[in-house]
């Protein structure tokens, strides 16, 4: 433990890092295997998943010991948070490139297909109107997702996530930790019920109304960008899960709490891609 | 604020001359930005050899009409493999290599603001690259359907074999570990710095990095999601890229590019930050319009991302997307004017002097001016149509990247290593290679021009007759300047191993601390620097704007 408090704390040597990028490579050369048709894949990805999740698990339980045993002055806090922002800004990026494909897609590629010499020529009979799975009629008949069901349900849900998370973060900085972790707990449990209720959304989609991710660009949007989503709100929730672990363990104080803060960023994001899912892949 | 380097260890000062970890192993689990920077630069270089065999390749088999040596599928997996292992496992690698190294000297910071994860940026390209170079083993060979991989094309089993899987999760890793590195570039200069350096005293190799670390977070996802999207094409039944299922393959095309013209900055911005700190110190005079070139860095940076349809003026895009992109490419000549001019004023009345690194630069300003124009000529989406797919861009982005990027690269090299290694280069072998490089590159890469102008087309292994004579002599001088690259390699191990003998003082260059604080510290450079900030930095380099 240092004592001395105004020093930036510099490892000195890491041995996760390499641990974590052998799982990762290993995983994805795993599933390339297992895309390409090959037996041993699997069994390569499932390794690699478990070298991952060990990294995971090591590396956090490191850097909680640390923060804990207060070796991170204010300017590593400050790394740290510069860090978290221009990685939830990548992640931003991602899905804006999700978003752009779907206003491409409905502004400009299917009107295209619906007019001039592609309609003349090549399919006379294509209407182009959203949401469509094109002329090739990809997929077969298929309902699409209405958004005032489950997908409402799971919004209130999310935005409901946000409050009680604020409210956690609230009883941290008052030194109330009961608040801190029921709004921790209340924030987890309704992320996991939303992951809950996609997954009741995806299986009506497949067994009822023909709705697949081969269902034309409408599928592939659909199911790209709520999926993609869906998979954040997971990390997120696993995520705020450690930290509600760490919470009832007592760490955290109101001067030092980033893993609480950057775990309140990643939700918030998370929130924020839902509202746009919503308006974007559901209302219009 | 000063700094802990070691777990075990109370204060900086007790631990000063603390030194590196015995055996191979440091070099794996290091977090200390020098050795990082150190394994980035010699992957760089491994890779520069890799790609540059890939290329020898592709012009022997240029070198005559008719097919000689490879079988056409083979040719395209050399096309398409040299251009991503230049891109991702040398030019930009070797940039992040010079980041690691300089950025914490020249702004006197302890170490990288997050040392960890430093090691695992290194390590995710390492990873990535191998993923990609393991298709070279496969069935079917390595992607061969061009660097840009393109559907529908790049989703034929005929073009890619088993190896489409493997190249996309390489692209996925890459993307990692350049968005790892960049936040931690982030991250260094935002809240490392010594404590005296205001933004508009920093160094511009610091700022020009800073703006292309900016970039690299902005676009790498880019890149992953298209990527992402053609593996679900390609396995998951997913129609982003299929007319018949409403969508479209020109997307691709648009999303590629948008990523990827902002790629072909995040090669150039730091070549130009590297040009700024070396042409300054050769001509003794401060940098003329310091702050003119931070504010011209920005401008391109932002402008590179929107322009990026002037890849594809022939895909059939409206005519009023033509004449946007058309007009908004030319935009990007101001600034780079901008920077050219001032190389040359800086130049202008200084007190030159001509070792290696200074020679390197003063051929990037030329040879990448005329890079520059032949964009330029490509700008016009008219002309373009004619230009489109032939060896004239060919010509074009290799004199932005070869004579620019690479030569920036080897100036660093050469201005650099004396204060790393504590020893002096070979001059009269530095400067051999130098006038071998400069001559041959423009025996290989000038005479492209007329190729294309004349309409060979790019990516084919054979040719009309025609083309014969022009391809010849520049599979001439790609095999010189192949072999001349070998002397380079003999510098670096001559360099490290000792050099000249010659003493080495701590400014290397006469008067150079007066532009930058790393040479300021002593030769060679002890394992950790700045424990403690510098409280006085030079400001020699910004004196024109103050």
């Amino acid at each position: 433990m240092s004592t001395n408090t105004n020093a930036y704390y510099i490892p000195h040597k890491a041995t996760w890092p390499v641990i974590g990028t052998i799982g990762l490579v290993t995983a994805l050369a795993g599933f390339a295997n297992f895309l390409n048709g090959s037996s041993i894949g699997p069994t390569l990805m499932m390794i690699g998943l478990l070298i991952f999740i060990t990294m995971l698990i090591g590396w956090f339980t490191l850097q909680a010991k640390e923060s804990e045993s207060g070796m991170y002055n204010h300017e590593v806090g400050i790394s740290y948070r510069h860090g978290m922002m221009w990685f939830i800004f990548s992640e931003i990026v991602f899905f804006a490139v999700f978003f752009g494909t779907l206003w491409y897609t409905r502004n400009l590629s299917v009107p295209w297909l619906g007019e001039g010499a592609t309609k003349e020529l090549l399919w006379p009979s294509f209407e182009a109107v959203w949401p469509t799975n094109g002329p090739g009629k990809v997929g077969g008949e298929f309902e699409p997702m209405g958004a005032w069901g489950l997908p409402f349900i799971n919004t209130l849900l999310l935005l409901t996530s946000g409050v009680t998370c604020t409210w956690a973060h609230h009883g941290l900085l008052a030194k109330n930790r009961e608040q801190l972790i029921k709004g921790l707990l209340a924030t987890v449990v309704l992320g996991f019920l939303f992951v809950c209720f996609q997954a009741i959304e995806y299986h009506e989609a497949y067994s009822e109304m023909g709705l697949t991710l081969g269902s034309g660009v409408y599928g592939s949007t659909f199911f790209m960008l709520t999926g993609f989503h869906g998979f954040h709100v997971c990390v997120g929730a696993i995520i705020l899960s450690v930290v509600l672990f760490r919470s009832a363990k007592g760490h955290f104080t109101p001067e030092n709490h980033f893993a609480f803060e950057a775990a309140a960023w990643y939700w918030h994001f998370v929130d924020v891609v839902w509202l746009g899912l919503f308006i974007f892949v559901y209302l219009i | 604020m000063s700094a802990v380097v070691d777990e075990h260890d109370h204060h900086a000062d007790d631990h000063h001359d603390h030194g590196p970890a015995k055996g191979l192993l440091r070099w794996v689990i290091t977090t200390n930005h020098k050795d990082i920077g150190t394994l980035y630069l010699l992957f760089a270089l491994a890779m520069f050899f890799v790609g540059g065999t890939m290329a020898m390749v592709i012009r022997a088999e240029l070198f005559e009409p008719g097919l000689q040596f490879v079988d056409p599928a083979f040719f395209n997996s050399m096309t398409t493999m040299h251009a991503l292992v230049m891109v991702f496992g040398a030019v930009m690698p070797a940039f992040v290599g010079l980041a690691n190294w300089q950025i914490p000297l020249m702004i006197g910071a302890a170490d990288m603001a997050l040392p960890r994860m430093n090691n695992m940026s290194f390590w995710m390209l390492v990873a990535g690259v191998l993923l990609l170079a393991s298709t070279l083993f496969m069935e079917g060979g390595a992607p061969n359907g061009g660097w840009t991989l393109y559907p529908p094309l790049v989703l034929q089993p005929i073009t890619v074999g088993k190896a489409l899987p493997f190249a996309i999760f390489s692209v996925h890793l890459l993307g990692i570990s350049s968005i790892m590195g960049a936040i931690n570039i982030i991250a260094t200069i935002f809240n490392m710095r010594a404590p005296s350096m205001k933004m508009m005293d920093m160094p511009l190799f610091v700022w020009t990095w800073l703006i292309t670390a900016f970039l690299l977070i902005a676009v790498m996802p880019v890149f992953a999601g298209a990527v992402t999207m053609l593996l679900t094409d390609k396995f998951f039944h997913t129609s982003f890229f299929n007319a018949a299922g409403g969508g479209d393959p020109v997307l691709y095309e648009h999303i590629f590019w948008f990523f990827g013209h902002p790629e072909v900055y995040i090669m150039i911005l730091p070549t130009f930050g590297v040009a700024s700190t070396i042409i300054p110190v050769f001509a003794r005079k401060p940098l003329f319009g310091y702050a003119s070139m931070v504010w011209a860095t920005a401008s391109i940076a932002f402008l590179s991302f929107i322009v990026w349809a002037h890849h594809m003026f022939t895909v059939g895009m409206p005519i009023a997307g033509e004449l946007y992109f058309m007009y908004a490419t030319m935009i990007i000549a101001v600034p780079t004017g901008v920077k050219v001019f001032n190389w040359t004023a800086t130049m202008w009345k200084g007190a030159m002097t001509f070792e290696t690194p200074m020679l390197f630069s003063i051929a990037f300003v030329v040879l990448f001016t005329m890079g520059g124009f032949t964009g330029l000529m490509m700008s016009i989406a008219p002309a373009d149509f004619q230009y489109h797919d032939t060896y004239f861009i060919v010509a074009h982005f290799h004199y932005t990247l070869v004579p620019a990027s690479v030569f920036i690269l080897m100036a660093a090299g050469y201005f650099w290593m004396p204060k790393w290694t504590g020893n002096m280069y070979n001059e009269k072998i530095g400067q051999l290679h130098f006038w071998l490089s400069v001559i041959s590159v423009n025996i290989l890469f000038f005479p492209q021009h007329f190729l294309g102008l004349a309409g060979m087309p790019r990516r084919i292994p054979d040719y009309a007759v025609q083309f014969a004579d022009w391809n010849m002599i520049s599979s001439i001088g790609g095999f010189i300047f192949g072999a001349s690259q070998l002397l380079f390699l003999y510098i670096v191990i001559d360099t490290i191993r000792g050099g000249t003998g010659e003493k080495v003082t701590d400014e290397v260059w006469e008067d150079a601390a007066k532009h930058s604080l790393e040479w300021t510290l002593p030769t060679p450079l002890p394992y950790h620097t700045w424990t403690t900030p510098p409280t006085v930095v030079p400001t020699e380099h910004v004196l024109d704007s103050h």
